[in-house]
């Protein structure tokens, strides 16, 4: 028997969605904010790297990097609509606010991603290209559609996604890649478990109503906290790391230094908050510190090589 | 009796609206691609790609 309310409710999506959305939903649908952090360590990477890169092609290779982060944000959003439908912070995202059918959703995501890998690809470097490939397969189908959903350790691995964009600007600059990129891809691997995690905390009720086994879900608060401050202990040195190496100036040292005992205090607070006593302001200074401190550190390096550079 | 073509779905004013904003992003960002396209051509090539004997 057919449905006849179910076909009337697919008909009102579909009318809605022809005329619904408006062009800053399809902007929505590509996570800016997300986007914004890649870009700039995109930038970064491709700044600091040896020789000169014609500002014309490092402007398309930072386009093709935004657009690929697009994509990936689009393709997430796709697959991640039942989820994101019964979260606050993500309900009123396009697709589960209706305004983007998932289909819509999908075709633009693929084509965001196909024409972003090509136009990289065939104006810029290859190495580049098949780097910003594998990130857009490996946030979309290793870390949304494989590890988001069945493990704790989602984010830890997912985080090499993010962490990827400084190494894919490089390999745009110079067609290979270094030891510089790839310790800018290590602070961001690692700079990635504790700042989603003091985030989670804060929002342990959605993610388990959403069915996402987000650490402090599956291990508890206290865990998380301890894995927390581990992780940030962990990124201090790395952080500091491109000073000794001769990679970066001692300014770089010394704000990394600073920022890097920063991050380890609050994650120790946090951490050492009694059980029971609440960690929510803790936990959303955390959060917010661990913001400023991916953004000064690349800052610096930026400002460093400029410098440098005259 | 005899019925007409269904409506199907009539867009209202400012579903219209909606419809044109989209398609003018696209033909910016089509434009814009073909602009990005022409100045990439003579920045890889050189600008003797200009003068070249057809």
């Amino acid at each position: 028997m057919t449905d006849i309310s179910a076909i009337g409710e697919a008909n009102e999506r579909a009318a809605l969605s022809i005329g619904g959305a408006e062009v800053g939903d399809y902007l929505a649908l590509m996570k800016p904010r997300v986007m914004s952090l890649v870009v700039f360590t995109a930038l970064v990477g491709l700044v600091v790297a040896p020789g000169h890169v014609h500002p014309v092609i490092g402007f398309t290779a930072l386009l093709c990097i935004a657009v690929g982060a697009g994509a990936s944000g689009a393709l997430n959003m796709w697959y991640d609509s039942d989820i994101d439908a019964v979260m606050t912070r993500t309900a009123r995202r396009p697709v589960p606010a209706g305004r983007i059918l998932p289909g819509e959703a999908l075709a633009f995501g693929l084509t965001l991603a196909i024409g972003s890998v090509a136009v990289l690809g065939l104006l810029v470097s290859h190495l580049a290209a098949a780097l910003l490939a594998f990130t857009i397969f490996f946030y979309v189908v290793v870390y949304t559609m494989w590890l988001k959903r069945s493990t704790p350790l989602n984010i830890v691995i997912g985080g090499a996604a993010g962490a990827l964009p400084p190494i894919i600007g490089w390999a745009a600059a110079t067609g290979g890649i270094a030891l510089y990129p790839i310790l800018m891809f290590l602070i961001i691997f690692l700079w990635t478990p504790p700042h989603f995690w003091a985030l989670s905390l804060n929002r342990m009720g959605e993610y388990a109503r959403a069915g996402v086994p987000m650490l402090p879900v599956v291990a508890g608060r206290a865990e998380t906290q301890r894995q927390i401050l581990v992780y940030s202990l962990i990124l201090a040195p790395i952080g500091v790391a491109p000073w000794p190496l001769g990679l970066a100036g001692a300014a770089y040292g010394v704000v990394a230094i600073a920022a890097g005992l920063t991050m380890a205090v609050l994650a120790w607070r946090l951490w050492a908050a009694a059980p029971g006593q609440p960690t929510e302001q803790a936990a959303k200074r955390l959060f917010a510190f661990s913001i400023g401190y991916l953004f000064l550190l690349f800052a610096v390096l930026l400002a460093e090589h400029a410098v440098v550079t005259g | 009796m005899s019925e007409g073509p269904e409506p199907g779905i009539v867009p209202t004013a400012e579903q219209k609206r909606r419809q044109r904003a989209r398609s003018i992003a696209i033909a910016v960002t089509l434009a814009a691609l073909v602009v990005l396209f022409y100045v990439v051509t003579i920045v890889k090539l050189g600008p003797r790609i200009l003068i070249r004997p057809l």
